[in-house]
């Protein structure tokens, strides 16, 4: 507060005297110039220290031999140039080959979830833009899985996925007799589907959250003139709801395409420590690679990796989507 | 609101009652059994699955603060996630504000380089951050590491980017007239993001502060590495209820239902203000 201070005070004192010659919209602001910085400081310094900082000494370790040896001052850690990432991606080596396996798991997981996530959040914010009775009641129903917190939503999950004691094998095996015996959901290759089951019912309310809010920013007039040209509700839908949602669109996919694919939280409470290999997200596969063996030299090199290749998926799309945009609006 | 002024086709009044009904079974059944089964005796929830309890009982809610101190993991999460959030909140009210506001130099590298650490993996600087935080634990004395300083820290950060991001657009819908008369009238700038931004953006703000604790609420990797016995949050507390030789579920389900009404109960409360707030800010 104290910094802000003198800046304050000059522009108290220059007002008077500018106002009446430079243009009204923005009096004083030469001297201002410092003003909109000092706002910023805080939140540039945190970044800094939490995020920027963080990552360049990540990516300085992973150049290094970094083993428990070193932990305590990994400063004195030898430099191994490439090593980390030759180990990362020589393919036919087991880590490797088991880091291609978690990218691949990851990307299959990532695409389905964020897929579903937008469909059901969409659909359901579309059959609920008009008013019908208990609609308010069930809006705040959709949201409990958002607002859950992650752990507390996920261990009961994991509960319902118990092989003896679980919802999940009592409603398919006891009550519907589909399965022969009781399956496992948490360990081998069910995992792959439970994971998935988790991650739509916890991330389908974004979408729809965010859905409803783009909603209200189309124009009631597009539908009135589309009633008059004898359009009907599935047309309307088609015709002008799903377009004018595109630039929502845009940003929700990206927002829960980066959150899915980096997600931590789900599987490691699914999943505890050992993440089973059809379900082994890369977030848990790299966290295992760092502090279970304590090789934190290759555990930074793949999380380079995977940042470098966030940065490109994220470029590729905004690129792509931005010229579709353009296109679309001229 | 209407859409049409006709009334919908009755395919669309049937697909939407399925459609509505099947997915309020699926958000509600894990609720059910959280609920339920926080009710059960232990024998309920070790053998085969019920639906209904063989009785109702309230002992999970007794044993679930002496089986594991409960009381102090709560006390450290409410601590934690109400700091996070106030400061998130000023910090990005401050920053919101100046892009809003102002033209400046780096106004735009600003903005991209905050939204794009929204895409960092966590794990990419867990353990350098970890690592940092030592290093100033060791050279300054400040306690980071391990201490919920360090955590509020973490946690304000990551609310961070959205909060600016959300807030930004917010601003921008309030008239600049407004601030610029509360300028005429002699009120300095912070002046008038005090007494005419910030309230009229109090939808907004709102929306921002429930994201905020919810993301500091709910965070697991980095409490479970930066924590320790007397600092330990819920997150990663509640994972005392698996011993060697049994799991109470109840008991866990209980906990889970403790642990998640402060927050469910101020989300749905407030979730109006959080569509207002994104209709106005995020989504424009």
């Amino acid at each position: 507060m104290t910094t802000t201070a003198p800046a304050e005070a000059a522009v108290q004192q220059s007002s008077p005297g500018t106002a009446e010659k430079a243009p009204r919209r923005r009096p004083g602001r030469i001297r201002r110039i410092g003003l909109p910085y000092l706002l910023l400081l805080p939140a540039l310094l945190l970044e800094l220290l939490v995020h920027l900082v963080p990552m360049v000494i990540g990516i300085v370790m992973s150049f290094k031999e970094l083993t428990q040896f070193y932990i305590r001052d990994w400063g004195t850690a030898p430099w191994s140039g490439f090593d980390n990432y030759k180990v990362s991606v020589d393919f036919d080596a087991p880590v490797g080959e088991a880091l291609l396996h978690s990218f691949f798991v990851t990307v299959a997981f990532t695409l389905l979830s964020v897929g579903l996530c937008w469909l059901i959040g969409t659909t359901a914010a579309i059959y609920m833009q008009d008013t019908f009775r208990g609609r308010g009641l069930l809006r705040a129903l959709f949201l409990v899985p958002y607002a859950l917190p992650v752990y507390a939503a996920v261990i009961t999950w994991v509960f319902m996925f118990q092989h003896d004691n679980g919802l999940v094998n009592h409603v398919l095996h006891d009550q519907l007799h589909l399965t022969d015996k009781p399956s496992f959901w948490l360990i081998g290759d069910n995992s792959f589907y439970a994971l998935l089951t988790v991650s739509v019912w916890k991330g389908w309310p974004f979408a729809f959250l965010i859905v409803m809010a783009g909603l209200q920013n189309i124009p009631g007039e597009l539908y009135e003139a589309a009633a008059l040209d004898g359009a009907g509700m599935w047309q309307q839908i088609r015709r002008i709801t799903l377009p004018s949602l595109r630039p929502v669109n845009q940003v929700l996919v990206l927002v829960l395409f980066l959150w899915t694919f980096n997600d931590f939280n789900t599987p490691y409470v699914l999943f505890g420590k050992a993440a089973p290999e059809a379900a082994d997200l890369i977030s848990v596969h790299i966290y295992q690679a760092s502090f279970v063996t304590w090789n934190f030299g290759t555990g930074s090199a793949m999380s380079v990796l995977l940042l470098l290749f966030l940065l490109v998926v994220t470029g590729v799309y905004l690129a792509l989507t931005s010229r579709g945009r353009r296109a679309a609006d001229g | 609101m209407a859409k049409s002024p006709m009334a919908p086709p009755s395919s669309f009044l049937w697909s939407r009652r399925v459609f509505l009904t099947l997915l309020t079974g699926f958000v509600l059944i894990p609720v059910y059994v959280m609920v339920s089964s926080s009710l059960k005796p232990l024998a309920d929830v070790t053998g085969e699955f019920r639906w209904l309890p063989s009785g109702l009982t309230i002992r999970p809610y007794i044993d679930i603060w002496s089986t594991v101190p409960l009381a102090k993991y709560f006390v450290n999460s409410l601590i934690v996630s109400v700091a996070a959030t106030v400061c998130s909140v000023v910090v990005a009210v401050f920053a919101a504000y100046a892009v809003s506001r102002y033209t400046f130099r780096g106004k735009r590298v600003f903005t991209v380089t905050v939204l794009s650490t929204q895409m960092f993996p966590g794990i990419l600087f867990l353990l350098p951050l970890f690592l940092l935080y030592v290093n100033i634990g060791n050279a300054t004395g400040i306690a980071l590491f391990g201490s919920r300083g360090g955590l509020i820290l973490t946690y304000l950060t990551f609310s961070l980017p959205f909060s600016i991001w959300m807030l930004i657009g917010y601003f921008d819908s309030v008239p600049r007239d407004l601030d610029e008369a509360a300028l005429v009238d002699g009120c300095g700038p912070l002046g008038a993001l005090f007494r005419v931004v910030v309230p009229a953006a109090i939808p907004g703000i709102v929306a921002v502060a429930v994201y905020a604790f919810m993301t500091a609420w709910g965070e697991v990797l980095f409490a479970s590495v930066m924590t320790n016995d007397t600092t330990r949050t819920l997150a990663v507390g509640l994972q005392g209820y698996s011993t060697l030789n049994d799991v109470y579920w109840n008991q866990i389900m209980a906990a889970s239902l403790v642990v998640s009404v402060p927050v469910v109960a101020g989300f749905l409360l407030l979730q109006r203000y959080l569509v207002a707030g994104l209709t106005a800010g995020a989504v424009k």
